[in-house]
Formats: C-alpha cells, structure tokens, sequence
C-alpha cells in the first residue's frame, strides 16, 4: 500500500512517520506538500504532529483549509484512509473531518510524557489487530490536546462507538489522574463515522521500534496493512 | 470598508488561560477582579461597496476560518468606511 505523509510549514513528525513507514513496516512512502491536491495515488494519508502554519489563530485552523486538505475530503469521500496524530487531529477536528475541538491544556503546561491508552473500538481498520480492553503505551506532546466536544456531539459520538482511545492508568482504569490534558471523558482518539478517518493526540511513530521504548504505535500501522490486504486495496496495486 | 470582530470563547467553555491570568492579577493585589476571559480582536480591512456587503463577507470568513463555532462565539463589532489606521512602528 502506498503512504503519502503530509508536510506543512511547521510539520515536525514528518520524517518520524516517513522512517517507521518505509524502515520499519516497510511500505512505500512519500511526502506530499501542504499546497498538493494530488492524492489519487495513495491509499493512506497521514498529517502528522507538528505546528503547522506556526499554528496561528488556533492550533490546526490554518492547516484545515490548506490545499492538500481540501483534497482531502474527497479522498476520504472515496474511502481513502487518513491518521491524524497530534497536530493531524488538530487539523481534522478543525477541517470538519472529526466532531469536536481540541484547546489549550487544562493544567496550562506542555505536556510531554509516556501516556496508557485503553482501547474501546477494535472495529475500525487502525485498531482490528487489537483487543477490547487492550492498554497501550504511546507518547504524547502537545499544549493544546484537550478534546472537547458539546454534549450532543458527544452523545452521537459515543453511540456510534467513534472513540477508540482513552487516557488510562497502566491496567486500564479511566481516571481523572491518567488525564494528561483535561480531555472530556479522557478521550484520546476518535474515529470518523466510516472508520477511515482516526485522529488521535498521542505518537505511534513514537512508539514503533524497542529502542525507542515501545512498539506499541506499530499496532495501529500493522492493523491497517491487515486491513488493506483484506479489502483487496492491496492486491489492486 | 474596516471591519473589526471579536471572538470569544461560548459561555459556559472553561478559559484556562483567563482563569491564570485573572490569579495573576490576584498576585498584584487585583482582588477585586472577579471574571476574566481573554478573547481575540481581528482588523481587517475589506473591499465592499456598502457596510452591509462589508458586514456579510467578513460573516463568511469568520464562520469559515475566523472563529471555530464549536467553542467561540463572534461578534462584528463595527464596520466604518474608510482604511485601518497605517500601523505604527514598534521600537
């Protein structure tokens, strides 16, 4: 399958991704500028974490109707596959991809930390290859991560199963304690009502060889190989 | 014609930023400062033939970029004929 990783002014995680993508699970990968609207020969975008456009206004408005985003919509209108991390999530949520918002930390600071995820949605293409229940262990860095969305998109959100992480203690309790940011319900990550588009705050890229401490983020990666193998994407190559 | 809007956070949202600024105030001795929130101002200056037509663009950008309805509220305050003042320089 083909990787396209997205580069803004201010993307920092750009060449992370682009390492784990084709030295680690081994896939072809390429950049792709914030000003392309070429994406037909992809078959899954990710924006990755960073300041993009310095994050001026508010984290992500700029990047949300950038060109390469609003080819974007149609790519996922065509069932293309999107991973937003960090900065990504930002700019999904700002470009209407994903309900909610993500603001400024609740504790005020930048948080830079190892964080546990509960897993909650083992239907979607990112996370089939893993348990309901499951706790993973996956980097964030942010100032601005705490999601927020009013009660009646949370409500839809929660019927419709789109959260797929939440901040947890190391055996799976969700508490005030192991919310790094002030997240409504701990929320983490969310999926979009397809499931083709994930959005979350904390790195997998961070999180993907031994000697970086984890390889938890791999799992996320691995899952959508599974995924596009099965769905014949892979085979049409 | 010169626009100017303000956006603010919605009633109700938590302003983290103004409640540290408002213990800050505190801090100098402010006591008597109860709310705070810190809200944003943007000038822009817009080519429009009348206020009206001014008004109803600077609508279209804010509900588009300018403002994320989900959390802030915006308002435009004012729309005068004429240009922004040339800016000042900073020393």
């Amino acid at each position: 399958m083909r990787f396209g990783v997205v580069v803004f002014p201010g993307t920092w995680s750009d060449c992370d991704f682009h390492y784990v993508i084709s030295e680690v699970i081994r896939q072809p990968v390429k950049y792709v500028w914030h000003r392309d609207r070429n994406l037909s020969d992809l078959d899954c975008v990710i924006l990755p974490g960073g300041f993009s456009y310095g994050d001026y206004l508010r984290a992500g408005a700029v990047a949300g109707k950038s060109p390469v985003v609003e080819a974007l919509l149609e790519f996922v209108a065509n069932g293309g596959y999107v991973l937003g991390s960090c900065n990504g999530f930002q700019i999904l949520c700002e470009a209407g991809l994903l309900p909610g918002v993500l603001m400024r930390n609740e504790c005020l600071q930048y948080r830079c930390q190892s964080t546990n995820l509960l897993v909650e949605n083992v239907e979607t293409p990112f996370t089939r290859g893993l348990r309901a229940g499951q706790v993973l262990t996956m980097p964030i860095s942010h100032g601005e991560g705490k999601y927020y969305a009013d009660p009646p998109t949370l409500a839809a959100l929660k019927a419709r199963h789109g959260i797929v992480f939440r901040y947890a203690t190391a055996d799976g309790q969700v508490v005030k304690a192991a919310n790094p940011n002030g997240s409504v319900e701990n929320i983490a990550g969310v999926v979009n009502e397809t499931g083709t588009v994930l959005g979350l705050m904390p790195h997998p890229e961070r999180a993907a060889e031994t000697a970086m401490g984890g390889t938890d983020g791999l799992l996320l990666l691995q899952s959508l190989l599974g995924t596009l193998v099965e769905d014949g994407t892979f085979l049409k190559r | 014609m010169k626009v100017r809007v303000l956006i603010r956070l919605k009633p109700g949202i938590l302003d983290v930023q103004g409640a540290a600024v408002l213990r800050a105030l505190a801090g100098l001795g402010f006591a008597d400062a109860r709310e705070l929130r810190v809200g944003k101002l943007i000038d822009i200056e817009v080519d429009a033939a009348t206020p009206a037509a001014a008004q109803q663009r600077v609508d279209e950008m804010c509900r588009k970029l300018l403002a994320n309805t989900i959390l802030e509220d915006y308002t435009i305050e004012a729309v005068e004929a004429g240009r922004l003042a040339p800016r000042q320089a900073v020393r």
